[in-house]
């Protein structure tokens, strides 16, 4: 089998673009997917476009945002076949990726393919969350980003999380203050996150900016309401309020929109697709991938770098990037072992020092039972629309892991393909079942990753003589 | 619904219909943001039990976007970017959105 390029990159945020960049410089002929039209990942969306034509827009964004900018044009400067509008649906194990782009299909073949394909927001079920009016705090933000949106009237950010905080702070900064933020972090956690802060005074930068976002809130009077549980989106074909419990009374807000955010989690599709090994890690309450030092997988040839292999932040996963490249570039031969080694110790120490504050936030951010678990009557596959209870049901009846769920109710059969279910499905089972979710397991992923017509399969261009092999 | 935080001289305005009426949005919008600032935010209704639905993530993940573009069903209006002449309608019914 011919290779048409030593490392193939799916994802273009920060550990994409690091990586192309550092593996072009090593030599490495690379290829860059992305399934956007422009490069940045969600962290750094629209990017290229925002600060000449947006200045409102790129003003409240904020100067973390600025960082993707030098990493974008590091990116184009270099020798990196980027594609972007390219919709990877399958990779095999073989490392033939598959990917619809223009109308058509197209497979290229790597030596080595570094899936960096980053995090999703962690599904928030409560009840009433799949009526219209009611998002996700990313996806606010996404707006933001791509096309200067900000939700009028009464916009209610409900949840817990650093996003949380942030997209509120640039709602004020845009001169869009929420109407309320309503947030689920039970008191206990901060008593209990104090004993990691020592640890996160090494990345104080992440605190100081944590400060800086409650008093820009504050300053702008956005009521917060904290300690906030039994959240409950209100309305018929509308959101209309968020219903909630603080300190043992019953409060209600009226939203024209909700924005929910319980955090993010890992996008494992393609290393599941790929049988690559995972773990669930109790800390960041997901599942992920099973790394070694270089980030590469338990499948020779893949690994991932940034979020997609555990969540680190946008930084870490800069860093994440060019240490996986020196891992790959040593596997491909391209650089000795003291080499690799010297070229990776100072990105490694950077890493080392951004994820020290991970354990502060972790148990700060863990998210609620309520959410993990929701109640009964609550849909939690969105697309077949089945619900919690189902799921309970199912599993009483001797149903051991979410496959075998999936087969009983359909749910994470819909066109999502159990992204958005899949992590609250294997917490549900477990815990009726008294395990945890790393012994129930998740999802089995089978191509294609996203629907595709026949005719872009039809026009299936192999582009290499090895197709029959 | 959603408004636009600033006029944008850098990029073309774009016209588009959707569910026979005229939006006009600005090149680079995906049609799920153009529809949202056009004040459209529910998409489709689900095969199962013909509930609205309306943009949720924005990046892709859920597929609660799905809309009809040009006759073709199951496009995620959050992944696709607004062409001029686009002849939009919301998707109701299950036809072919299984994995």
């Amino acid at each position: 089998m011919t290779a048409d390029y030593d490392l193939a990159i799916i994802g273009a945020g920060p550990a994409g673009l690091a990586a192309a960049g550092l593996a072009a410089e090593l030599g490495l002929t690379v290829a860059l997917l992305d399934e956007q039209e422009r490069p940045g990942g969600q962290i750094y969306r629209a990017i290229e476009t925002v600060g000449a034509s947006r200045p409102l827009a790129a003003k409240a964004l904020g100067p973390d945002y600025e960082r993707g900018r030098g990493l974008v044009d590091a990116m184009r400067a270099a020798r990196v076949d980027y594609l972007p509008g390219a919709v990877v649906w399958n990779v095999s194990r073989e490392l033939a990726v598959n990917f619809s782009r223009q109308g058509g299909s197209r497979e290229i073949r790597a030596r080595h393919v570094l899936v960096a394909t980053g995090a999703m927001e962690r599904p928030v079920p409560v009840p009433g969350w799949t009526r219209p009016g009611v998002m996700t705090v990313g996806a606010l933000q996404i707006m933001l980003k791509t096309s200067g949106l900000v939700a009028d009237g009464r916009v209610v950010l409900a949840g817990s999380g650093p996003l949380l905080l942030l997209l509120a702070s640039q709602y004020v900064e845009a001169g869009a203050p929420p109407a309320a933020v309503v947030e689920t972090v039970p008191r206990a956690r901060y008593v209990e996150a104090l004993a990691h802060l020592p640890k996160a005074l090494r990345a104080a930068g992440y605190l100081a900016k944590g400060v800086r976002l409650m008093r820009t809130l504050a300053r702008a009077g956005v009521p917060v309401y904290r300690g906030a549980s039994d959240l409950s989106v209100e309305g018929g074909e509308r959101a209309t309020g968020l219903a909630f419990r603080q300190g043992g009374r019953e409060r209600r807000v009226e939203a024209d929109l909700v924005a929910l955010h319980q955090g993010v989690v890992p996008n494992q599709q393609i290393t599941r697709l790929l049988g690559c090994n995972h773990v669930f890690d109790d800390g960041q309450r997901c599942f992920r991938p099973v790394l070694d030092d270089w980030f590469a997988t338990s499948l020779d040839g893949v690994s991932v770098a940034g979020d997609g292999g555990g969540i680190g932040g946008a930084v870490a996963a800069e860093h994440a990037g060019r240490v996986a490249v020196c891992g790959i570039a040593h596997r491909l031969g391209a650089l000795s072992e003291p080499e690799r080694d010297a070229r990776a110790a100072p990105s490694r120490a950077a890493l080392d020092r951004d994820l020290a504050v991970r354990p502060f936030l972790e148990t700060l951010y863990r998210p609620p039972r309520e959410v993990l678990e929701p109640a009964d009557d609550v849909l939690v596959c969105r697309c077949e629309e089945v619900t919690a209870g189902a799921v309970r049901g199912a599993a009483a009846l001797g149903c051991p892991g979410p496959n075998q769920a999936k087969s009983f109710l359909r749910c994470g059969m819909g066109p999502c393909q159990g992204r958005v279910c899949g992590p609250v499905v294997s917490e549900i089972i477990a815990d009726a079942l008294g395990s945890d979710p790393g012994a129930v397991g998740y999802y089995r992923i089978r191509p294609p990753l996203k629907p595709l017509t026949l005719g872009e399969l039809a026009a299936l261009d192999t582009d290499t003589e090895s197709g029959a092999a | 619904m959603f408004r636009r935080l600033e006029e944008d001289a850098g990029r073309a305005p774009v016209r588009f219909r959707f569910e026979g009426r005229e939006i006009e949005a600005y090149e680079g919008d995906t049609l799920a943001a153009a529809l949202a600032a056009a004040g459209a935010l529910s998409l489709r209704d689900t095969p199962v039990s013909g509930a609205p639905r309306a943009p949720y993530c924005m990046m892709g993940v859920c597929f609660d976007c799905l809309v009809e573009v040009d006759g073709r069903k199951n496009c995620q209006a959050c992944m696709t970017v607004v062409e001029p002449g686009m002849e939009v309608r919301r998707q109701t019914g299950g036809d072919g959105a299984e994995a």
